[in-house]
């Protein structure tokens, strides 16, 4: 089986250069890739775009990328609990997307799917809509979005192989499993870095033909953004 | 009037046995407290969990489990976990029977805006998109005024829209509306102790009064 194992972060993600179009997997802070984002605060680039559902909090997640600079534009379906964010949009020194979330696990899906474009009926008649192309199925009117493709895809996993093939745990899998498929090179990050052989082949999300790099994370913090418990 | 609560204890009226629900956030995450115990629903979240459960106690945290909001749940039997590709198809399949989702603005037509208030909030529309144009059925919790008395319910709506004549029925702090199919809002119950004049007064888009309307029950 092909090896994909690298060292650390620092090694994962030491040929990304400025203005490379990123993915990085993640739903608000669940199931972010911690390791990635911690050691590419540490490289000396700008101008990244980059595709992911959220842009994380102002001091955690995507949200420390943005405080260093080093955002040009980031697409996204919603990015509300990040004041930095919403600083740096208004100023007009960041761009970005906004996109249904639909739309949005699409269009990744599509990238690594292979497929250029889809017609989906969420955003007809919106702004969402505007310069896009518009078609009649059945009745009824659709939009089409085209694919979305990625120099690097950033995901995260629970359990990982040196093969590259990955399980995710809880709602921490989200857009990690079609980011995976999207990037001309995928780094995964994982809690448990395991030989070959020893996950379960009828339990992987991931298979490891989607992923060129893979290591064993560290120190995860899995900041909780709404801590909400009932009383009893 | 209605507090928050009650609008979703009337919502929660509108649940039939065997559906599959997504809340949105806000009033409508407390629709789920009033389901009643003798229906077997299952409520969908879109970052991926079908059968979302109470929240956790302290010690059942885990952070790899929330909701659509961000918040900590916990699964019930039979919970499935999957990814957000999946959960769109879902829900742009047609699969998902009820959505409930709050609102800034809906017009008479059933347009709903609820994404963005142009030169203030700046946050994206997340799934309410592919939500409000697939759904079968969508009910809107919200206000029924602003709290400076702007009326919300309006002719057409003055935000960016969400989705176009999607709404199929609104409960408010005032009044249970339909949308009529014509165009404009079906008066369908009064909130206890408002008058139908109140909420005619209250609302801005054309208002359709059909007989006697009764006082909400609960």
């Amino acid at each position: 089986m092909i090896n994909k194992t690298v060292r650390d972060a620092k090694e994962a993600v030491a040929d990304i250069s400025s203005n490379s179009f990123l993915m990085m997997g993640g739903f608000g802070l669940c199931g972010i890739p911690e390791n990635s984002i911690a050691a590419l605060l540490e490289r000396d680039i700008d101008g990244l775009t980059i595709v992911s559902n959220n842009a994380g909090v102002d001091d955690f997640g995507i949200g420390l990328l943005l405080q260093k600079r080093m955002v040009k534009k980031m697409i996204s379906s919603y990015v509300g609990e990040n004041a930095e964010f919403e600083r740096q949009l208004l100023s007009g020194e960041l761009e970005v997307e906004l996109i249904p979330q639909g739309t949005l696990a699409e269009r990744v899906r599509a990238g690594g799917a292979g497929i250029p474009a889809f017609f989906t009926p969420a955003g007809v008649g919106t702004e969402v809509a505007e310069g896009k192309e518009t078609r009649e199925f059945d009745g009824k009117i659709y939009l089409m979005e085209k694919w979305l493709r990625a120099d690097f895809s950033i995901v995260k996993a629970w359990k990982g192989d040196t093969a590259g093939n990955l399980i995710y745990k809880g709602t921490a899998r989200n857009f990690n499993p079609m980011m995976a498929a999207a990037g001309k090179i995928c780094i995964a990050e994982v809690e448990e870095l395991v030989p070959v052989g020893e996950l379960d082949p009828n339990q992987i999300h991931t298979p490891g033909i989607y992923v060129q790099r893979i290591f064993q994370g560290k120190d995860y913090e899995k900041r909780i953004e709404k801590r909400t418990v009932s009383k009893d | 009037m209605l507090s928050k609560e009650q609008i979703a204890q009337r919502i929660a009226k509108e649940v039939q046995n065997g559906q599959y629900i997504n809340l949105g956030i806000g009033i409508p995450t407390l629709v789920a407290n009033y389901i009643p115990s003798n229906l077997d629903v299952v409520l969908q979240s879109e970052n991926g969990l079908l059968g979302i459960g109470p929240f956790p106690t302290e010690d059942q945290v885990d952070p790899d489990l929330i909701n659509a909001g961000k918040q900590t749940v916990s699964m019930v039997k039979g919970s499935v976990l999957f990814n957000s590709a999946e959960s769109f198809a879902m829900i742009r399949g047609g699969h998902v029977h009820l959505t409930i989702l709050g609102a800034m603005e809906v017009s008479e037509n059933g347009d709903i805006a609820n994404w963005k208030i142009p030169g203030k909030m700046v946050k994206g529309m997340g799934g309410a998109m592919d939500l409000v144009a697939s759904a079968e059925n969508i009910i809107v919790a919200m206000q029924h005024c602003s709290k400076d008395g702007e009326c919300k319910l309006l002719p057409e709506c003055t935000l960016p829209i969400t989705g176009v004549r999607c709404v199929k029925k609104i409960v408010s702090d005032l009044a249970v509306l339909d949308i009529s199919p014509e165009g404009g809002f079906i008066l369908k119950e009064r909130a206890p102790g408002v008058s139908v004049e109140f909420i005619r007064e209250k609302t801005s888009g054309k208002l359709i009064i059909e007989g006697e309307v009764p006082e909400m029950e609960f």
